[in-house]
């Protein structure tokens, strides 16, 4: 344990914080509905401030450098549910508090939590339920907080209503329900075949599996597969996401630049823990990473149609977002340490930057008499001021120097250079690219130079306040900072994709909360199963942090048992 | 038993999936309903079937696995409060748009009413 905070348990006892803090405030808001809005925005605003900073001083501590192991209610790993936190479920928590900093001051700045009630309630739902998503260890955990995180996405994609929002309201909620009962079906069947739940207990328990049940976790996984497509938002499953997207509100919209990233995050969780080289049987190994690969080119090819035929400018940033995860499976399926880590980078930079232009794109639509759509319209308020935003943010979406989306490219396409299906992996990075570029020159092409005259009866325009500009410009200074600073965090992304490669530790660092079950006398053995961690818990150097949480004997389940800690 | 609750499982699945298909919102809720149904009984039946065995731990060596009981339920919470809000959802695009088609386009024939003028115009722009 390095950083900050020497002691071992206080870190430990910091991971309740990022999910906790926000299913706190949610009751809060919940029970204060009748109040005025400027409370709700006083409590919403600063538990989201705290998460922020909180997150940020857990990243920067360098607690997630081993895996930080912390079972909840302190019943041991296999059993109960564990949150695991490593780099990469830190960076996923720092991206998501700073998208909700961001998205909280631009619904402030613009009126929209007003439009109905519950907004905030349900913002911070929503971080509650992204936020467990990334920490949970467990995947039935991991199936709640989805349902967590998707039902209150349901109620902050309707806010506001109107027939269009319900119509793709409808289409989103319908197929996340079908993806979320094929992901039960997936668990339930790696249940009954390993008899475990927790992720790195299932990686143990699939080297053990016999042959004769390997069609059947090879269908569990392929069902895990589609379901993270889903909320990824790949071909061919991605036609929810540009009407969700571009009917919803921006701060929504912008908060939405995560979500795909969950079923990204999940894929890269599950399949890279359960199906790694260096524990599953050799049957697994190559199961999903070739699909993905191909599922990406086309992903990647179909949003760059949609970015071209897009009518106005937020189908286009939603088109944007689905070239990038097709960009994101693409070095994600590589599997190479290096791939992973250039995919982090563009990770951050797509969500980042996705997140402000959908910003950008409500400030244009609020400023513009015909809105973001491509009919010539009379000059806006702060026209130049609005079209170089709009020209960074284009060239940094599209991939050109010297932003970070032409950085996190050439990343990829260095990872690539050695993979055998390196031709049509530039091939379709490099074109999609330009074709990227001359959709967005032609549609700031035709929002900023196709002017009309300012007709007399045409709405006066609204100027943004403060802090919608600093909601806008933000993300692009995380933009500046990314390229400015590339050598040290490309080299810190290449320190997490290379602890995501180490599979065994992961096993070792949840399993050895087991340390006390084995002397419990609550838990027979499984009538069924078996129960066998497979793993030596006294030879993990981590040990201590994971044993160690509990400051309260009276509530410790193995206290009166296995007290040898 | 086995071969019964399989075919029950399989049985609601199929119809589960065949009317998540139609293209009207209260034939798809009730898919929906069905397919976490047929889900619920699944990861039951992953606990293995067994007769005359203790739901929860009890002094006798041999009682049914309460994992998979302790997941229905959660499961069955969580579809429930889906199917409210879905419900909810449907009606709600019924009322706004006009017509319960999922698109909410009126299926030829149908006497209900389209999208209304305003919504058209609001397409031919967005």
């Amino acid at each position: 344990m390095t950083g900050l905070f020497s002691a071992p348990v206080w870190p430990l006892h910091w991971l309740a914080l990022p999910v906790f803090l926000p299913v706190f405030s949610a009751v809060l808001l919940i029970l204060m509905h009748r109040r005025s809005v400027r409370l709700q925005r006083i409590v919403s605003g600063s538990s989201v401030a705290l998460l922020l900073l909180g997150v940020a001083a857990l990243l920067i501590s360098g607690a997630g450098d081993q895996h930080l192991v912390y079972p909840m209610g302190d019943w041991p790993a296999p059993f109960g549910i564990v949150w695991v936190y490593d780099r990469l479920a830190g960076l996923m928590l720092l991206l998501t508090a700073g998208l909700a900093v961001v998205s909280f001051l631009y619904a402030v700045a613009t009126d929209e939590d007003r439009r109905g009630p519950h907004f905030h309630a349900l913002f911070q739902a929503q971080l509650f339920g992204l936020n467990g998503a990334f920490l949970t260890g467990d995947v039935f955990n991991l199936f709640v907080f989805f349902e967590v995180l998707l039902l209150a996405s349901y109620g902050l994609m309707l806010h506001g209503g109107g027939a269009k929002r319900s119509r793709a309201g409808l289409h989103y909620m319908v197929i996340n329900l079908i993806g979320s009962t094929l992901f039960l079906f997936a668990v339930g069947a790696l249940y009954g075949v390993l008899g475990t739940l927790n992720l790195a207990d299932l990686a143990v328990k699939l080297g053990q599996a016999p042959a004769q049940n390997y069609a059947i976790i090879a269908a569990a996984s392929l069902m895990l597969f589609v379901v993270f497509a889903i909320k990824a938002a790949a071909f061919p499953l991605y036609l929810w996401l540009p009407a969700t997207y571009a009917e919803t509100s921006a701060p929504v919209a912008a908060l939405f630049a995560i979500m795909t990233k969950v079923g990204l995050y999940a894929m890269l969780r599950v399949h890279g823990t359960l199906f790694d080289a260096d524990t599953a049987p050799a049957a697994f190994v190559d199961l999903v990473a070739p699909w993905q690969i191909w599922l990406g080119i086309v992903t990647l090819v179909m949003g760059t149609l949609g970015v071209l035929a897009a009518q106005n400018l937020r189908r286009q940033v939603a088109y944007l977002i689905l070239a990038s995860v097709g960009t994101l499976m693409i070095a994600l399926g590589m599997r190479s340490e290096a791939a992973i880590s250039s995919a982090l980078y563009y990770w951050i930079h797509t969500t980042v930057l996705s997140a402000g232009f959908f910003l950008l794109t409500d400030m244009i639509r609020r400023g513009r008499a015909h809105g973001d759509s491509w009919q010539s319209a009379p000059p806006m308020a702060g026209m130049v001021l609005i079209g170089s935003l709009f020209f960074v943010y284009a060239l940094a979406m599209a991939g050109l120097p010297p932003l970070t989306g032409f950085f996190g490219k050439v990343l990829i396409l260095s990872a690539a250079m050695d993979h055998p299906l390196r031709t049509p992996i530039f091939a379709t990075i490099l074109i999609t690219s330009l074709l990227a570029v001359i959709a967005l020159a032609r549609s700031g092409t035709r929002l900023f130079y196709r002017v009309e005259q300012p007709r007399t009866d045409a709405p006066a325009s609204v100027k943004p306040n403060t802090w919608a500009w600093i909601a806008v410009v933000s993300p692009l200074l995380v933009a500046a900072l990314m390229v400015i600073g590339a050598h040290p965090l490309s080299s810190w992304l290449e320190g997490t994709s290379s602890q995501i490669a180490r599979t065994p530790a992961y096993i070792q660092a949840v399993l050895s909360t087991d340390a006390r079950a084995s002397t419990h006398p609550a838990f027979p053995v499984h009538p069924i199963h078996g129960m066998d961690p497979g793993m030596d818990p006294g030879m993990d150097p981590g040990m201590d942090l994971g044993t160690n949480p509990g400051t309260d004997p009276g509530t410790d389940p193995g206290t009166t048992a296995g007290g040898t800690h | 038993m086995s071969l019964l609750f399989a075919l029950l499982i399989g049985m609601l699945t199929a119809s589960g999936v065949y009317l998540t298909l139609r293209a009207q919102t209260f034939p798809v809720v009730l898919g929906l309903t069905l397919l976490s149904y047929a889900v619920n009984l699944f990861l039951f039946g992953m606990g293995r079937l067994a007769s005359n065995a203790a739901a929860v731990l009890g002094n006798q060596s041999h009682y049914a696995d309460p994992l998979p009981q302790a997941l229905v339920l959660t499961a069955i919470v969580i579809a429930f409060a889906m199917t409210a809000f879905v419900i909810v959802l449907a009606l709600k695009t019924r009322a706004e748009l006009g017509n319960d088609h999922v698109d909410g386009a009126p299926l030829p024939g149908s006497k209900l009413s389209g999208p209304t003028a305003e919504d058209q115009k609001d397409d031919a722009t967005s």
